[in-house]
């Protein structure tokens, strides 16, 4: 290193280190996101090549079936709710440092209960039957989570593991209450046997479509309004306070005199009865309007249980900024589908690209955050240097002195 | 009921158990390696599926087994890279990052296998091996000595991840990386080295454990591994990071499973039943694990990127 | 603060793309499909890969063995087994000028149910099941699995010296229970006394579990084993290591056992897609339920030439198709 080549109040180096930093954070800052973003639509489309497809029209497909007009907006916005709804209990939970991977099953849970609900009342009028269902979702839901937080706050049972676990229940008792009690046995259509699905769920409590010509319905604003209500939780309240510090420092919160294991119970509940609420969204706002399964979890809930963690986690586990990163999301998930009929792809290669947005997406984002503390320790220290030259330079300087 | 307490019912139950429970402890145990160390990694199941695809594809190809374990083996190295350097050098968060790498290795398998295979055809099963002397044992021959030679590496593996952990000076790095990283990196321990090396070995072991599944069912199909990467992971816990809890823990998720397929298919559980019987596996395994009352603590730095000086 | 600019930034790019996009219009009705030079355009939505060795690929092979002759235009969407997207899918297809959207999988009835009225001109064929919902443009079909289910099964009567059989189903549900219980009634009707094991995994696509659930019924005895669903692959394999045989159903699966698989019940759609496609040709749009049996050529039982069967039990197989295909005898339901 020429150190000594370096003057003092010279400008030999400034330019192009001021013109190198300014690069660089007009890259991490501005286009890091969308340029990771787009780095795993590169490669995408390097797949789609290789299929035979024509990547700019698939790509086409995918913006126009996701954003591309009303129509798209609507079904985007649809597909964002259960999404939103999952990822505000995602951001209870983990603000509370309590991992809950069981998003699918209290889902599932909440569904069952709120299709059971219906089929038990159906003559309630809607506007007694809409909120019965919802909340009897949110119950379902919650308890399901309730068990993980109980074992994890009262036996150290982690919770990743009961969580999982919970799921693996959660879709044999969907199996057999479809199958079973539940199931719609006047199907006289069918000679080869039920088909695990519901009656016809009562009309009162289908939720109503709020832009006509489109699937967007209430759900949309019961979500909205769920992500508002919890981030006024969990930070105006003190309820939401005890969460996020026993997230922080379990230790901490409990020296300071917080109910740690009733909070720990408590958050786990909480994001159950979220996720149990995008149950209810996903019965009774679909199009065949009953509850229908084929035996697995994600064939009624399309993985929304752990996309919903990747639209908390992207949304800085905020409920309010989850709302866009759902829209995003959505959005993804349905142009993506868009793309595959339109391109005749396989589906795979939709799921596969949605793997490599998530994985750019979330390496650039730590680098992005430690190029801003990084840039925050350096502005610190230009400041006591009190020197008008870059910092780089003066830390050259400081260097130069140290050799000699 | 009479007729599962047999000798060859009982016998076929529990040598079923220890197969269906080896791809679990494999991709379990290297879990716990990683965990040790202080990574989190969700994304096992979508390393054992691309896992699983290459050994399908490469047996199908070259006609060798053998060929097709390495690559497997190879490919899990290779994704375990790319894990380590998301969770290690970019510090991402290491929950969400493994969600990603399971979705694009669902997706992935599934795509190569629509795209290079078209019709699906078998390929060889590995063959039993037996133990010469221990096979012979009434009962306990025909269960545990009577099996192929990958199973017989996962239990192997066993009593070796031990001796590594707790005996060795690597194991000593790794557990102190994984329960203080400030304090080994102030002695001198390469944080990075150790928690690279930890996960690629972890995802390696990852990808044997999608070959065996691979070729214990002796052919591919869309997410072969229906969630098992995910019951590993939490056999982890189950397991408190120790190997032998792992084990135990695979082995009980196992039997339990092979007994209730066995007392469906002997019509002792009734079909009404089947749902809710087959949630034996993961309903024992919770309370289990809380009989066992956690006693054991996590690693001090598990899921925390490190970053000197921070 | 940070997520806050990031998600601004987000925005911003976002609403310049959409500015970009152009619009996509509401509805495009499908072209009038009377005309035998018009291309037919055909959308297939379908819970498994296209290449699964049953359900799937057999009406994929029927539908692209059409191709030429009734000049079809084919879209496939697979693996489309989350309802909610499937419905979304169909509906797409249905507002995009498809002729004919074939949701192949009982769980996508529901959906057609809604469907239907909102999109008149288009055609939507629902299989495997016997109702249309009365709507003038839903076709149904569906597969007699039972029948050849009853002719395998007393082959597997026949065949099997320890009188142990055992069959594996996938969810207690349309072809597959058909299937099942024709199964078990030939076995029966051959021999009485046989004890006939049947279960369900409960999942079309688990592997593992039917390849567990062949061990278990072998460890039991059974020589004999049959299945249903996509998920069959694995108990075909632990058949082929254990040496045991295999009856196989929906597509023919000789290739994954040699020597193991004894025969298998072949669906072919053909005459049900050609029934639907010539109504369609027509004018008529649906209100029909059609059929595969054995009488039609649409199921086949296929004998694997590399088994060896014993000639006299393929006599009585061939004496009790033809039973079946004259009437003389039929299978229960």
């Amino acid at each position: 290193m020429t150190t000594t080549e370096v003057p003092l109040g010279g400008s030999v180096l400034a330019p192009r280190s001021i013109i190198w930093k300014r690069l660089r954070r007009l890259l991490l800052g501005w286009l890091a996101l969308p340029l990771s973003a787009l780095a795993a639509l590169l490669i995408g489309a390097l797949l789609i090549l290789g299929f035979g497809a024509n990547p700019v029209t698939g790509y086409h497909a995918l913006l126009s079936g996701a954003f591309g007009g009303s129509y798209a907006l609507a079904s985007t916005a649809q597909k964002a709710v259960p999404l939103l709804l999952v990822a505000t209990g995602i951001c209870i939970a983990v603000r509370a440092n309590v991992w809950n991977i069981g998003g699918e099953g209290q889902i599932v849970m909440g569904a069952l209960a709120s299709t059971a609900t219906a089929l038990a009342l159906p003559n309630l009028p809607a506007f007694v039957l809409l909120p019965l269902v919802v909340i009897a979702a949110a119950c379902g839901g919650a308890i399901w989570a309730g068990i993980a937080g109980f074992f994890k706050a009262y036996f150290n049972v982690n919770e990743i593991l009961s969580t999982i676990m919970l799921n693996l229940v959660a879709v044999q008792v969907m199996n057999y209450l479809l199958s079973g009690p539940l199931v719609n046995k006047s199907q006289s259509f069918s000679i080869t046997g039920l088909i695990p699905q519901t009656k016809l769920l009562s009309k009162n409590a289908w939720l109503p479509t709020i832009m006509s010509g489109t699937q967007l319905n209430l759900g949309v604003v019961i979500a909205v309004a769920v992500a508002v209500a919890v981030y006024f939780l969990l930070w105006r309240t003190g309820f939401g306070f005890r969460i996020r510090a026993v997230g922080l420092s379990r230790d901490a919160a409990a020296y300071a005199g917080m109910p740690v294991k009733r909070t720990v119970m408590n958050a786990m509940v909480l994001s159950g009865a979220c996720c149990g609420v995008a149950g209810a969204v996903l019965v009774f706002g679909s199009i065949s309007h009953r509850m229908v399964t084929d035996g697995s979890l994600t064939g009624f809930t399309g993985n929304d249980g752990f996309n919903g963690i990747v639209v908390a986690l992207f949304g800085g586990l905020n409920p309010l900024w989850s709302i866009l990163s759902a829209y995003l999301f959505g959005g993804l998930l349905i142009g993506g589908t868009s793309m595959q009929a339109i391109i005749g792809v396989p589906t795979d290669l939709v799921t596969t690209i949605e793997g490599l947005v998530v994985i750019f997406v979330v390496s650039i984002d730590y680098l992005r955050v430690r190029f801003r503390i990084q840039e925050e320790a350096q502005r610190l220290e230009r400041d006591k240097e009190r020197a008008p030259e870059s910092s780089g330079r003066s830390l050259l300087f400081k260097l130069a002195r140290a050799r000699a | 009921m009479s007729q599962f307490f047999t000798y060859t019912i009982l016998t076929a139950t529990i040598a079923s158990a220890v197969q269906y429970a080896a791809p679990f402890l494999l991709a379990a145990l290297g879990e716990t390696l990683g965990q040790r160390s202080g990574v989190l990694n969700l994304g096992v199941d979508g390393i054992m599926l691309l896992g699983a695809f290459s050994c399908y594809y490469v047996a199908l190809e070259t006609g060798s087994d053998l060929l097709g374990i390495l690559v497997g083996m190879g490919v899990g190295a290779v994704l375990g890279l790319m894990t380590a350097f998301m969770s290690v050098t970019l510090k991402a968060t290491q929950g969400i990052s493994g969600i990603g790498v399971y979705i694009f290795g669902l997706g992935l398998s599934d795509l190569l296998f629509v795209r290079f295979v078209g019709t699906p055809l078998p390929v060889n099963p590995l063959p039993a091996v037996d133990i010469p002397l221990l096979s012979h044992i009434p009962a306990l021959g025909r269960m545990f000595f009577q099996q192929n030679l990958l199973i017989y590496l996962a239990f192997l593996l066993v009593p070796a991840l031990a001796l590594v952990l707790y005996h060795t000076n690597y194991g000593t790095r790794v557990l102190a990386v994984g329960e203080n990283p400030a304090a080994a990196d102030s002695l001198g321990i390469s944080v990075t080295r150790t928690r690279y090396s930890t996960v690629m070995l972890g995802c390696t072991m990852a990808g044997l454990a999608g070959s065996t599944l691979l070729l214990l069912d002796g052919i591919f199909q869309e997410n072969l591994t229906q969630s098992a990467g995910f019951i590993a992971v939490a056999l982890v816990y189950f397991g408190a990071w120790r190997p032998a809890g792992v084990m135990t823990g695979s082995l009980l998720y196992g039997v339990v499973t092979a007994v209730v397929l066995q007392w469906k298919s002997l019509g002792i559980i009734p079909t009404s039943a089947a749902d809710l019987a087959a949630t034996a596996p993961a309903v024992i395994t919770i309370l289990a694990l809380v009989a066992l009352a956690g006693r054991f603590k996590q690693p001090a730095a598990l899921g925390k990127p490190y970053l000197r000086g921070a | 603060m940070r997520t806050k600019s990031m998600w601004v930034r987000c925005l911003v790019t976002l609403a310049s793309v959409s500015v970009l996009v152009t619009a996509m219009p509401a509805s495009v009705t499908p072209a009038s499909a009377t005309s035998p030079t018009t291309t037919l355009k055909v959308a297939l939505v379908a819970p498994s890969a296209v290449n699964d060795l049953a359900f799937t690929q057999s009406m994929v092979a029927a539908l692209d063995s059409l191709k030429t002759s009734y000049n079809l235009q084919i879209s496939i969407s697979d693996n489309e087994f989350v309802v909610s997207d499937a419905a979304n899918l169909i509906r797409q297809y249905a507002s995009r000028g498809y002729n004919l959207v074939i949701a192949h999988g009982s769980q996508y009835g529901s959906i057609l149910q809604q469907l239907a009225p909102k999109f008149r001109k288009v055609s939507f064929a629902w299989g495997t099941a016997g109702s249309t919902f009365n709507e003038p443009n839903i076709y149904a079909y569906q597969a007699n699995s039972n029948e050849g289910g009853y002719v395998q099964g007393y082959m597997a009567g026949m065949l099997s010296k320890s009188h142990v059989i055992g069959v594996i189903g996938p969810i207690d549900v349309g072809d597959a229970q058909l299937y099942c219980d024709g199964f078990k009634a030939g076995v029966l009707a051959q021999d009485p006394t046989a004890t006939v094991h049947e279960s369900f995994t409960g999942s079309f696509s688990d592997v593992t579990l039917m390849a567990s659930a062949a061990k278990a019924y072998i460890a039991d005895g059974a020589d004999v084993l049959t299945g249903s669903s996509q998920s069959v692959v694995g108990a075909i394999g632990v058949a082929k290591s254990d040496k045991v045989a295999w009856f196989g159903t929906q597509w023919t699966q000789a290739s994954l056992a040699p020597t193991e698989v004894v025969s298998s019940q072949v669906y072919n759609w053909k005459p049900v897609l050609e029934q639907i496609l010539t109504g369609i040709r027509g004018g008529k749009l649906g209100g029909a339920t059609y059929t595969i049996s054995l009488g039609n050529t649409g199921e086949k039982i296929a004998f694997n030439p590399s088994y060896p069967l014993p000639a006299n039990v393929k006599a009585q197989a061939k004496k009790l198709i033809n039973e079946i295909v004259d009437g003389t005898l039929t299978v229960a339901q």
